[in-house]
């Protein structure tokens, strides 16, 4: 009996994974007994049974600054549900904006579109949350493989099964050469838990070797350069919401599962994993930027913008000091608002007009001027122009690299922050200079967008003054 | 003393309701709306004012820090006390300006409902009426220099919208331009003055720094950092705090940063009463009391400097003022010269006890200056309503079409000219003790200029109400009541603000004390200014020819003072021929061929090689797999051997 009160007991820290799988479950079944006619009621449903598992979220709180349960396999801290609750905020975004989709085009289907979506999300919380390389890797494909279906969700396009042909491929690819790195560490610490794994240090080549088949296998997750090349086509064809979620929130998990392995399980190589983040970052960085200048289709264009953006959370992770920590979150916290206003409109406009070339856009500012002025907020913010949110991620990502003497990378990042305004501005520069014979009707956005888009604005205008965010961020961040 | 605070969100609130919604509303609705967030306030601020004066025990007057919110913490171990800090510090001078700001608000935003009557853009008038009542009411309660830094530039926003009101008036546009570009200047000394200031002493903080030790006569903090650093011969203090007052200049519109001033005068007339009379401009003044104490332990060499530049400035526009023609810039030259009377106040002020008079005095004609420039401004606004026009020869006679105005005018000069008992007898008559106790040359010079004030004011009170009528198109008509009235509450003020126990609520050290009339000066004062009273009876109050054969017969001072002194034109070339000819040629050269070719040269390598390097891109997973794997074994390569 005390084996399994104590089983039982371990699942008592993990009341966000509990109430996400309620959430799910809840869905599934809503959608398998409403029956027709209540179809129309089960987005508003879902929508509103996972409003409620965000507010539970903000609620929870660890009693000491580190939790574990399971032997370890899975662990928590303040930070950890800080990150899982900046997610949940990006998911109801994308429900907010995935609405109208949902009602006119996939009618019969929004009940999986939410229960997809939701399963990737319960993935990410397990990477997030994991203490065990066996656990991450569970987490990891929970993520992708759902992922790969909503890609695809779009049957009767193409592109879209395209996208999820190509994503699933290289998801695979990666997967396996993570495997690949995962068996080395095995072999060589003969453990799977991190803080075991940690303290087994002792520099073989074949350790380094697995460090880097990791850092590769997650670098697909993040889309850094070299591994970045699934992105743009995957973007293209997916659905937009789709392609808003994979943006973010995919992004935003693996970042910090990445960040926390590399803190805990590879703290004593720091020097070394320091030295190959250093190139990736300046290639990834360089790369995004050169691409996303040729682009002309948005939500191409905005694929290699978040390369380079991908880039710059990794500027937060390369000190691994617990400051870098803040400055990570807080940068995926705002590019969360940002990226996520850019998507909406267009997914937006995408819904109302099939447009998403850059050339539609232009005149955008005559017919549209709030969709074009909150564009050019995102555009603002991406490009970390002051005082919009996004400049203020930037600087305190930038202030976190330089303390840890970073400066050559900080001013290569500086230098490619200017290339990357260019192209910013070059949607700016489409929506309100260029005039075009035949621009975008106005739109009359559905109530759902608003409430998404409004959110978006505030969030990219005020949540850079309110300094009590990233100061809490800097409570309970924690480093090597 | 917590809802303090919403003397600051209800400001900003009825900026951001007028300013974002004002559109659909119609402007009477959107005035009332302003008026009556900012009755509020005025409340607001009189019961703060009441309880602090007026309920807590007198003699030692308590700092209250109502709230102090941080918004930037940049401390850390080595400087535990960096940190930028949004907050709310009521001490008596504070509080005094609390008071200062919301009347003289109060009374312009009733003004303006009937002077702006009709104009385009009345609501935008109200939104940046309020944005500027909000920015100076955060100046003045600033917890910290960094704070008053924020506001100080908001202000300068606020008064440039103000003066660019008319902006299809090239006139206009051109003085915005004017005044934010000089005061921009000055404050770009003020920012780098801060940063010496912090740099050394590690804080930003108003109390902190201006925490002083008794026994050894030193501002602590600051003598403990920055005391004995030299920089190229002299003291960093000094430097700092030279600087700082620089920023003070600009706004106060100090010589030789006071150009901007007279030109600001374009902005609609109730705004310049608020702005450019009454509060704004006294921001200078206020910053230097701010920091009194470390001015006055700490570079007492930089107080004389300040008095000697408050002197000169003010002889400087009163003599000016007695040659404009142009109502509003007799009334600017004037507000110019009586700022820099509470300069000297402040240069020659001491800190204990009776010692202090100067600094009361300061901020009293601080006070009552507020109250009668406003009411000055104000009528003139009534006049230029009737009549059509800001000249003097426009202008004669109106006493008879125009009994309020005229008689709240009376008011208003008399107290200007120092005449017992309205309040402008008694601030300035402490500020001649305070000089007269400090150095004779600054007293004698004050009092010229008393003189000279008395005499550019009745110049321009015979001018517009007596002297000869000239042939009105449409009779002049007095104001409507929404005017008259504020006129009359400020003349109210203006009378009685006198009478007021200044010297036991503000003080240099904070500790109330009694003032004794020194009658010899009093006197002397007053005698200086009924002959300015007197003089300018005799040249303006019939028309004869006397004044212009006094200017034909010193013609050349005359037009040098009536052109401003050229001070202008001195700008104008320095700024047309030696920097932007000589030095921004230069830089316009560098800008262009080395800052500009590396942005190129940047962009051309960006696209060429995005050019280049688009095939890789290609679209083919096989492709993909394989620039992956190459990826993992570079890495493990560089990991392996670097």
């Amino acid at each position: 009996m005390d084996i399994i009160k104590e089983f039982y007991s371990g699942f008592s820290i993990m009341n966000q994974e509990v109430s996400l799988v309620l959430v799910l479950v809840f869905v599934l079944l809503a959608d398998l007994f409403c029956g027709e006619k209540g179809k129309k009621y089960l987005q508003l449903l879902a929508i509103a049974a996972f409003a409620l598992n965000v507010v539970y979220g903000f609620t929870l709180k660890v009693d000491s600054t580190y939790q574990d349960s399971f032997a370890g396999m899975y662990v928590t801290s303040d930070m950890h549900i800080l990150v899982k609750n900046i997610l949940n905020i990006g998911t109801l975004l994308v429900f907010f904006f995935a609405h109208y989709w949902n009602e006119h085009e996939n009618r019969s289907q929004s009940g999986e579109f939410y229960f997809l979506m939701l399963s990737t999300l319960l993935g990410m919380y397990l990477m997030i949350s994991s203490g065990n390389f066996l656990l991450f890797y569970i987490g990891l494909e929970t993520a992708s493989i759902p992922m790969a279906a909503m890609v695809a969700f779009n049957k009767k396009a193409h592109e879209s099964a395209e996208a999820a042909a190509k994503y699933i491929l290289t998801a695979a690819f990666s997967s396996g050469v993570m495997l690949f790195g995962i068996s080395l560490i095995y072999g060589t610490y003969g453990t799977l838990y991190y803080n075991e794994a940690a303290n087994a240090f002792q520099a073989e080549p074949l350790q380094i070797m697995a460090m880097a088949f990791f850092m590769a296998g997650i670098g697909f997750k993040i889309s850094l350069v070299p591994f970045h090349l699934w992105t743009a086509d995957t973007y293209q064809g997916a659905p937009t919401p789709v392609t808003a979620y994979l943006s973010v929130m995919s992004k935003g998990a693996a970042v910090f599962a990445f960040l926390y392995i590399l803190i805990t399980v590879f703290r004593n190589y720091a020097e070394t994993w320091q030295n190959i983040l250093w190139w990736i970052i300046v290639i990834t960085i360089t790369v995004g930027n050169l691409f996303a200048l040729r682009q002309k289709n948005l939500k191409r264009f905005l694929a290699f913008s978040s390369i380079s953006q991908a880039g710059y959370i990794m500027l937060g992770v390369i000190s691994g000091s617990p400051q870098g920590m803040a400055a990570t979150v807080f940068y995926i916290f705002i590019y969360l608002f940002t990226n996520l206003a850019a998507f909406g409109i267009i997914s937006n406009i995408e819904n109302q007009t099939g447009k998403v070339g850059m050339d539609d856009y232009n005149g955008l500012y005559s017919t549209n001027p709030k969709l074009a002025v909150i564009m050019m907020l995102a555009m603002f913010s991406l490009g970390g122009i002051p005082f919009f949110a996004g400049f203020f991620s930037k600087f305190f990502i930038f202030l976190a690299a330089t303390e840890k003497d970073q400066y050559l990378l900080v001013f290569i990042a500086l230098l490619n922050t200017i290339i990357s305004l260019a192209y910013y501005l070059l949607v700016v520069k489409a929506m309100f200079i260029k005039e075009s014979a035949n621009p975008i009707k106005p739109i009359k956005s559905d109530a759902m967008s608003v409430i998404g888009l409004a959110i978006c604005t505030v969030g990219m205008i005020v949540l850079g003054f309110i300094s009590p965010i990233y100061e809490y961020m800097t409570s309970i961040s924690f480093g090597i | 003393m917590d809802y303090t605070i919403l003397l600051l969100a209800i400001p900003f609130l009825m900026f951001l309701i007028i300013g974002l919604l004002g559109y659909k509303m119609t402007p009477k609705f959107s005035g009332l709306l302003g008026s009556a967030g900012l009755a509020v306030v005025t409340a607001l601020a009189y019961y703060t004012a009441y309880r602090y004066f007026l309920q807590a025990a007198e003699g030692a007057w308590e700092t209250i820090t109502a709230f102090n919110y941080t918004w930037l913490d940049l401390s850390n171990a080595n400087r535990p006390d960096l940190m930028i800090q949004i907050g709310m510090l009521l001490d008596p001078i504070s509080v005094m300006m609390l008071v200062v700001i919301t009347t003289v608000s109060m009374m312009v935003h009733i003004y303006s409902m009937g002077y702006m009557h009709g104009e385009e853009g009345f609501q935008r008038y109200y939104a940046v009426l309020s944005l500027f009542t909000f920015a100076m009411l955060g100046l003045v309660v600033a917890t910290n220099i960094f704070q008053m830094y924020i506001f100080w530039e908001l202000v300068g926003v606020s008064s440039f919208l103000l003066i660019s009101f008319y902006f299809k008036k090239p006139s206009a546009v051109r003085a915005a331009k004017k005044a934010f570009i000089v005061t921009r200047f000055a404050d770009m000394f003020f920012l780098i003055g801060i940063l010496i200031l912090s740099y050394y002493t590690k804080t930003f903080d108003f109390l902190k720094l201006t925490a002083v030790d008794a026994e050894t006569q030193q501002a602590t903090l600051v003598f403990s950092t920055m005391g004995g650093k030299m920089f190229m011969g002299m003291s960093v203090t000094s430097i700092a705090l030279l600087l700082i007052f620089l920023g003070g200049a600009g706004k106060s519109a100090m010589f030789p940063f006071h150009i901007w001033l007279p030109d600001a005068m374009e902005g609609p007339t109730p705004a310049s009463a608020l702005i450019h009379a009454a509060t704004m401009v006294v921001a200078g003044v206020f910053l230097v009391a701010r920091l009194f104490p470390v001015y006055y332990f700490e570079a007492p060499e930089v107080l004389h400097i300040i008095a000697y530049i408050g002197a000169f400035t003010s002889l400087f526009a009163a003599i000016i003022a007695c040659t404009q023609t142009d109502i509003k810039r007799v009334l600017a030259f004037s507000t110019i010269s009586q700022i820099a009377y509470m300069m000297v106040a402040l240069g020659v002020s001491g800190y204990e006890g009776h010692d202090g008079l100067g600094f009361t005095a300061s901020m009293w004609h601080l006070f009552t200056h507020a109250m009668f420039k406003a009411t000055l401004f104000m009528a003139a606004g009534c006049i230029i309503h009737a009549v059509h026009s800001n000249e003097m020869d426009a202008m004669g006679g109106l006493r008879h079409h125009m009994k309020k105005t005229y008689y709240t005018f009376a008011i208003a000069c008399f107290a200007i000219a120092g005449i017992f008992p309205l309040s402008g007898f008694f601030s300035k008559d402490e500020i001649l003790v305070a000089a007269f106790e400090a150095d004779k040359i600054l007293y004698w010079c004050q009092t010229f200029v008393a003189g000279l004030t008395a005499f550019y004011m009745f110049r321009l009170f015979f001018r517009i109400f007596f002297y000869d009528e000239p042939n009105y198109e449409h009779t002049p008509h007095e104001a409507p009541a929404n005017m008259w009235v504020p006129l009359a509450i400020l003349s109210v003020f203006t009378i009685f603000s006198g009478w007021f126990p200044f010297s036991k609520w503000i003080s240099a050290n904070l500790i109330g004390y009694e003032i004794h009339t020194v009658w010899p000066i009093a006197i002397g004062s007053t005698v200086v200014a009924l002959i300015g009273i007197g003089t300018a009876y005799f040249l303006y109050y019939k028309k004869n020819d006397i004044p212009d054969r006094i200017a034909n017969s010193c013609k050349r001072f005359y037009t040098w003072a009536s052109h401003r002194f050229y001070i202008d034109e001195v700008y104008l070339f320095i700024t047309n021929k030696i920097i932007f000819g000589g030095i921004c040629a230069a830089i316009a050269w560098f800008d262009r061929h080395i800052i500009d070719g590396f942005m190129d040269l940047l962009g051309w390598t960006t696209n060429t090689v995005s050019e280049e390097t688009k095939e890789i891109q290609s679209g083919s997973v096989q492709q993909y797999a394989w620039v992956f794997i190459m990826g993992v074994i570079t890495i493990v390569t560089l990991a392996l051997y670097l």
